[in-house]
């Protein structure tokens, strides 16, 4: 597991659901294929209404028109990140277009399982709203075994939640490696 | 030993323990899974990435894989992935499986059923699962779909995953889950003709938020859940997710016992009740007589207000379909307003089922069979001018921009199903109403937001609609 991840942000708001991260017109894609996983990728937040995309401006884009790859690592959410559908389709998005983390101030209780158990993402909690106080494009870096995330363009410093029992899944990389750990699968 | 809630029970048995606190995180049995056209094929992938190309299913008789989503349109990949479900299910040998065979493979919008009583095909998940016998008190079922939890107003646990936890159950036939706390919700006194489930549990999200619920079990109590229809119970638990709810739960009574005794595919269960000493995290109270029929706004579930408070707001399009409203009591509901009357916005109305889009063809208005001079719900519908589409999610979920109802522009609808986040019918500019099937048929015939008090006074008698 990476301890220390680096990167842009890219801000988003409170309850972003499902529909904004994948809409489900994209859905017909089949992630098991790696030529039409990749498209995951390209329609990344592409839901997301145009003045929310990339707060505190808006208006940016978060995937580029035509590429695969966004030029942000880490999202930055408020309150219920990722509610809406079952859809893994969503943490797969974003882990497709290259985002390695996100930290918002609590999850969905599905996002933040499928993140987990599908060894995606990781999906951090604040111990304060950090929506309105990093801007997208700051440079971050997140320190992981001292539960912290600083934000170099503004010389700042945020305290993470402790990430709590589900720490060996995500370890371990997602649930089957989990249950191969501890003897449950062969 | 301190008394325990109806999950926690369902929970406990399943793991093999006496008894288990909220917060626990516990292995469980898995009774039945369920996958659609959506999730299946990424679950079928990395269940044969894990398990090995020669894996097979933990029980080929708990599986359930019922394509609902992405029928009724000419995109190509949508027919691709119904195949891809088809060939799974001839590779493991599930029984239970219902083919849209209407799709095949070939390039164009495929032709609807010809008759709802002749087709293998269901139609969405949440209905037919109950109506094929795979819903029963005391067990639980998974689903990579976040609406499973409507099976929950039978008694059961049920819950929405994604694709890698439903894979791992495909191989195993467990899953681990962290117990929640059960929030109570009681409802006093008897439902009113102009109130349907709709409007309680639209009052429940508005009280407690999109995310109030968040890993958290909801039970709807009280002689006003008594009240309802077993299919305006399932809107209750249905909508649990629109709360972040883990699960719903209403108790088991005899209409859930006579539904699930002309139905089950499995002959027993067990019926389980919270315990005298149980605990509740929350708990809240509503009485009947004194709610209003509710809207949830734009853009979000919890954004309610009462329906007669938005009676400016112009809509421009009505739509009664899905999991939530798509089912045969909220079609009697529609029609009774709708009777006689001519809609003054394009009105799109989509059976949440085959067996409900065969009882609009074979009920009256009282939901008994109609003599040969009688009309049927379907017929009063259009005669009202509705346009009545084959079933499936549809545009519940917006889709392909082919699929029927779709909101394209800058529409506003009112609508019979779940959610209202942006684009999430369609086009990101347009805004939804979410209400129940009196409110929003009323709305259909004034063109704006309307108190279905102004048409309905009686009564409205479904009968056995929806049980046998
Ligand atoms: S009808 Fe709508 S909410 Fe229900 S399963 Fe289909 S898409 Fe989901």
């Amino acid at each position: 597991m990476e301890t220390i991840i680096t990167g842009k942000a890219y801000v988003l708001g409170d309850n972003i659901d499902t529909d904004q991260i994948i809409p489900a017109q994209y859905l017909s894609f089949n992630p098991s294929l790696p030529e039409e996983r990749k498209f995951f990728g390209m329609y990344a937040n592409s839901g997301v209404p145009e003045n929310q995309a990339g707060l505190p401006q808006g208006k940016t884009p978060f995937v580029r028109p035509n590429e695969f790859k966004s030029d942000y690592t880490i999202v930055i959410g408020g309150k219920n990140f990722g509610c809406g559908s079952s859809r893994e389709h969503a943490p797969l998005a974003l882990a497709e277009a290259g985002i390695k983390a996100v930290i918002a101030e609590f999850y969905a209780r599905i996002f933040f399982r499928n993140s987990i158990n599908g060894g995606y993402l990781l999906p951090l909690e604040s111990t304060q709203r950090l929506v309105e106080k990093i801007r997208t494009g700051d440079e971050l870096e997140i320190d992981l075994k001292a539960g912290k995330v600083t934000n170099k363009t503004q010389k700042q410093t945020y305290q993470l939640q402790p990430v709590g029992d589900v720490l060996p899944i995500i370890e371990a990389g997602g649930v089957f490696d989990y249950a191969k750990k501890a003897g449950m699968l062969k | 030993m301190p008394g325990m809630t109806m999950t926690e029970k369902i929970l406990a048995k399943h793991a093999g323990r006496s008894h288990v606190d909220p917060g626990e995180n516990i292995w469980v049995d898995v009774d039945v899974l369920m996958t659609h056209d959506v999730c299946g094929p990424g679950t079928i992938g990395i269940f044969y990435e894990k398990f090995g190309k020669n894996a097979k299913v933990w029980d080929p008789m708990k599986v359930v894989v019922i394509p609902d989503h992405y029928i009724f349109t000419a995109d190509e990949k949508c027919h691709r992935n119904v195949q891809i479900l088809r060939d799974f299910v001839r590779e493991q040998g599930l029984k239970y499986y219902y083919d849209p065979e209407f799709v095949k493979n070939e390039p164009g919008m495929p032709n609807p059923y010809k008759d709802p009583t002749k087709t293998n095909y269901k139609g969405v998940c949440h209905k037919a699962l109950p109506e094929e016998g795979h819903v029963r008190p005391g067990e639980i079922m998974l689903g990579t779909d976040s609406h499973t939890c409507t099976a929950g107003a039978f008694g059961m646990f049920a819950s929405g995953v994604g694709n890698t936890d439903a894979a791992f159950t495909l191989g195993t036939g467990k899953t681990w889950l962290k117990v929640p706390p059960t929030m109570k919700f009681m409802f006093h006194g008897q439902i009113p003709p102009y109130l349907t489930a709709k409007d309680l549990i639209l009052a429940v999200i508005g009280e407690i938020g999109v995310d109030g619920a968040t890993y958290r079990s909801m039970y709807f109590a009280g002689d006003g859940v008594s009240s309802l229809t077993l299919e305006d119970r399932m809107t209750l638990t249905n909508m649990a997710i629109e709360a972040g709810g883990k699960n719903g739960v209403c108790d088991v009574d005899e209409k859930t016992l006579k539904y699930v005794r002309a139905r089950s595919n499995v002959p027993t269960w067990d019926v389980v009740k919270d315990d005298a000493g149980a605990k509740y995290i929350y708990e809240h109270e509503w009485d009947l007589a004194t709610m209003e029929p509710m809207v949830a706004k734009p853009h979000s579930p919890d954004n309610k207000d009462t329906a007669r408070n938005c009676s400016d707001v112009k809509v421009d399009r009505a739509y009664i379909g899905s999991c939530t409203g798509g089912k045969i009591t909220d079609m009697i509901m529609a029609a009774s307003i709708l009777k006689g009357n001519k809609v003054k916005v394009r009105t799109f109305v989509v059976p949440g089922s085959t067996e409900v889009h065969a009882d609009m063809k074979k009920l009256n208005l009282r939901g008994v069979e109609k003599g040969p001079n009688e009309k049927s719900i379907e017929d009063i519908l259009v005669d009202a001018g509705c346009l009545v589409g084959p079933s499936g999610c549809a545009a519940c979920l917006g889709g392909p921009a082919d699929t029927f109802g779709r909101l394209q522009s800058t529409e506003t609808c009112i609508s019979t199903t779940n959610r209202n986040f942006p684009g999430r019918m369609g086009s990101k500019s347009a805004a939804v109403y979410l209400a129940s099937p009196l409110t929003v048929a009323a709305s259909a015939l004034t063109g704006h937001v309307t108190d279905p008090r102004e048409f309905v006074s009686e009564p409205i008698e479904t009968g056995m609609a929806g049980v046998m």
